[in-house]
């Protein structure tokens, strides 16, 4: 059961509850409702699919944002056999919004990374909602070329609503930062993985999303400014979150159409949130068989076709 | 008591009988107020000459500054930007977009041209922040790619002024790419061990930051310019305290070693011809 409903969730969590009371009165009057239970899961997995299918833009919005749903941590346990987490930009500090380190999958080893999210007031507080400060960039950028040097492929797990737009991210050159990861990963010799697995906001996500392939889960969004901030600059309030998802084309699917994502990872019915494992389990195969297409591909194919690709990306007329 | 007395109110000239000042003689500072002939602020490179306040100027007075006798050759000058999105907020982008070419007679907020700087060869993609705050789209990001390639298939230096409040959402994600794309060729023209000089303008924000504008070999700027990845508006909300004075300034941005130099104006050419020169 999830610990929360989102508004358009509402409909289904009814018949959620409905079922529950329907199995307590079984157990307290012995009556047989095998049959009534089995017509009520149906119509929850109906309702369920409907909803997928009609989600507008800011619902997936909503769900990328879900309080249930796995962050980066989470991935990395349910993914990996076992995980050595690597700490420090060895310049200022350890930055908790970006973790990583050297882990193993099926018998692959492989660099993980990526901006984690709290699950309670005091870990969000802590992991500073996922966004990270300077340090965060640089410890990434340091383990990426940790992985190179043991040439072990890297998988990088975004999930941020942007940059930390800080006083000390600035004194600390935030945009500097970003802006090495962008050029450095463009020139990594080993294969490079990129999964948007929640929110993808700007720079922020930008910082560690340069990848021979670059994958969103269904309900995840990524573009160059949140909904809401968009709103704010375009429409001078924060009102027309909606209309700014649609203007935008934030979703996966839109991001597939225009070729910026190379393609779109399914999630269980209703979403991540609902079901952690199976989620892992798909990412999981769907990251190992990329691995294993590039690392069929020569370090210079690799670094070549990357830039090809992202070289590529924009619409113009001359 | 005054000395004389106005007999009629009012202005008795006609109007066919009025004078004009030739438009754009005289330059008003907007710092100091000095006001000076316009010809002396251009010869002065568009800076105040009592205040030394640095006008924001576009691609046509810096490429009028760095350029021996304002020669070049502008390259991809008739790219413009489409609309991928069909993006609409309280305008629709294309009509955004014509609006802005007919006001400030620009194709987008980027050109590029090279030719020669104090007898070295170089090529330069300016900034022009009038057109939509100089956010950067598809057409910049490929404007700046393209002025790259140039620079690598003729192995010359390459000097990047930015002037921009960050990525254009109108694109959405298509702006964000541009930030990869531009990386991707300073990466080449690193490899190729070119140099690459990015000067930041008042002001360089937001993507422009967080891609080409802080990957130089050299990252100079002008005096007094706003430098910042996320703008003081954002950051004093997220604080929710006043920001020091100076914060985000090239004096700030120079103090915690994000900027090689700040460069008046007056001497930029001199002094990138000096540091071109040491390089070769």
């Amino acid at each position: 059961m999830p610990t929360t409903y989102l508004d358009f969730e509402k409909p289904v969590a009814d018949l959620e509850s409905k079922l529950i009371e329907l199995k307590k009165l079984a157990e307290t009057t012995q009556v047989d409702v095998s049959e009534a239970v089995a017509r009520l899961e149906d119509s929850i997995i109906q309702l369920r699919q409907d909803t997928a299918q009609n989600l507008t833009r800011w619902q997936r919005v909503q769900l990328s944002r879900h309080p249930d749903r796995p962050y980066t941590l989470d991935y990395i346990e349910l993914m990996c056999e076992e995980f050595i987490e690597l700490h420090g930009d060895r310049t200022v500090r350890d930055d908790p919004a970006m973790v990583g380190g050297f882990c193993n999958m099926d018998g692959q080893t492989v660099m993980v990374i990526g901006q984690q999210k709290g699950r309670n007031t005091k870990q969000r507080q802590q992991r500073n909602f996922g966004m990270a400060n300077p340090e965060g960039y640089r410890k990434a950028l340091r383990l990426m070329l940790l992985a190179q040097k043991f040439n072990k492929p890297i998988v990088t797990l975004i999930d941020t609503p942007g940059a930390f737009p800080g006083l000390e991210a600035e004194e600390r050159g935030q945009g500097e930062a970003i802006a090495r990861n962008l050029k450095e990963m463009f020139m990594l010799k080993v294969p490079v993985v990129c999964v948007v697995i929640g929110e993808g906001a700007s720079g922020g996500a930008l910082g560690i999303a340069i990848g021979d392939r670059v994958l969103m889960l269904e309900n995840t969004w990524y573009s160059v400014i949140s909904p809401e901030n968009c709103s704010t600059i375009l429409w001078r309030s924060w009102n027309f979150k909606e209309q700014a998802a649609e203007a935008m084309k934030i979703t996966a699917k839109d991001m597939q159409m225009a070729r910026l994502v190379d393609g779109i990872v399914e999630e269980p019915l209703g979403g991540a949130h609902l079901d952690h494992k199976t989620m892992a389990e798909t990412l999981k195969k769907t990251i190992l068989g990329h691995i294993k297409e590039l690392q069929q591909l020569t370090p210079e194919e690799r670094i070549n076709q990357r830039i090809d690709k992202f070289c590529a990306m924009g619409v113009f007329s001359e | 008591m005054s000395w004389f007395t106005r007999k009629e109110r009012g202005i008795q000239t006609p109007t066919e009988m009025k004078r004009e000042a030739p438009d754009g003689l005289w330059y008003q500072c907007p710092s100091c107020k000095h006001v000076m002939h316009s010809r002396e602020h251009k010869l002065n490179a568009y800076t105040c000459v009592k205040c030394n306040y640095h006008e924001k100027i576009g691609s046509e007075a810096y490429f009028s500054v760095l350029f021996d006798e304002a020669e070049y050759t502008e390259l991809d000058a008739d790219m413009i930007s489409g609309d991928p999105l069909e993006f609409e907020d309280t305008k629709k982008y294309p009509d955004r977009i014509r609006d802005t070419v007919k006001k400030t007679g620009l194709k987008d907020a980027v050109r590029t041209a090279y030719g020669k700087m104090d007898d070295i060869d170089i090529v330069v993609s300016c900034m022009d922040f009038n057109f939509i705050g100089g956010s950067m789209g598809s057409v910049v990001g490929e404007k700046i790619a393209r002025g790259i390639d140039h620079a690598l298939q003729n192995r010359k230096p390459f000097l990047m002024i930015s002037r921009s409040g960050g990525a254009r959402m109108m694109e959405a994600g298509y702006s964000l790419m541009q930030m990869a794309k531009t990386s991707a060729k300073l990466a080449l023209l690193s490899e190729a061990k070119l140099p690459y000089i990015s000067l930041l303008t008042d002001p360089t924000t937001g993507g422009v930051t967080a891609s080409y504008a802080m990957l130089g070999d050299f990252n100079i700027a002008e005096p007094g310019a706003l430098i910042g990845f996320a703008g003081p508006r954002v950051i004093r909300e997220t604080i929710g305290k006043d920001l020091p004075k100076g914060f985000q300034s090239a004096e700030f941005v120079l103090e915690h070693g994000f900027l090689d130099f700040i460069v008046d104006r007056k001497d930029l050419k001199d002094k990138l011809a000096s540091l071109l020169r040491m390089l070769q």
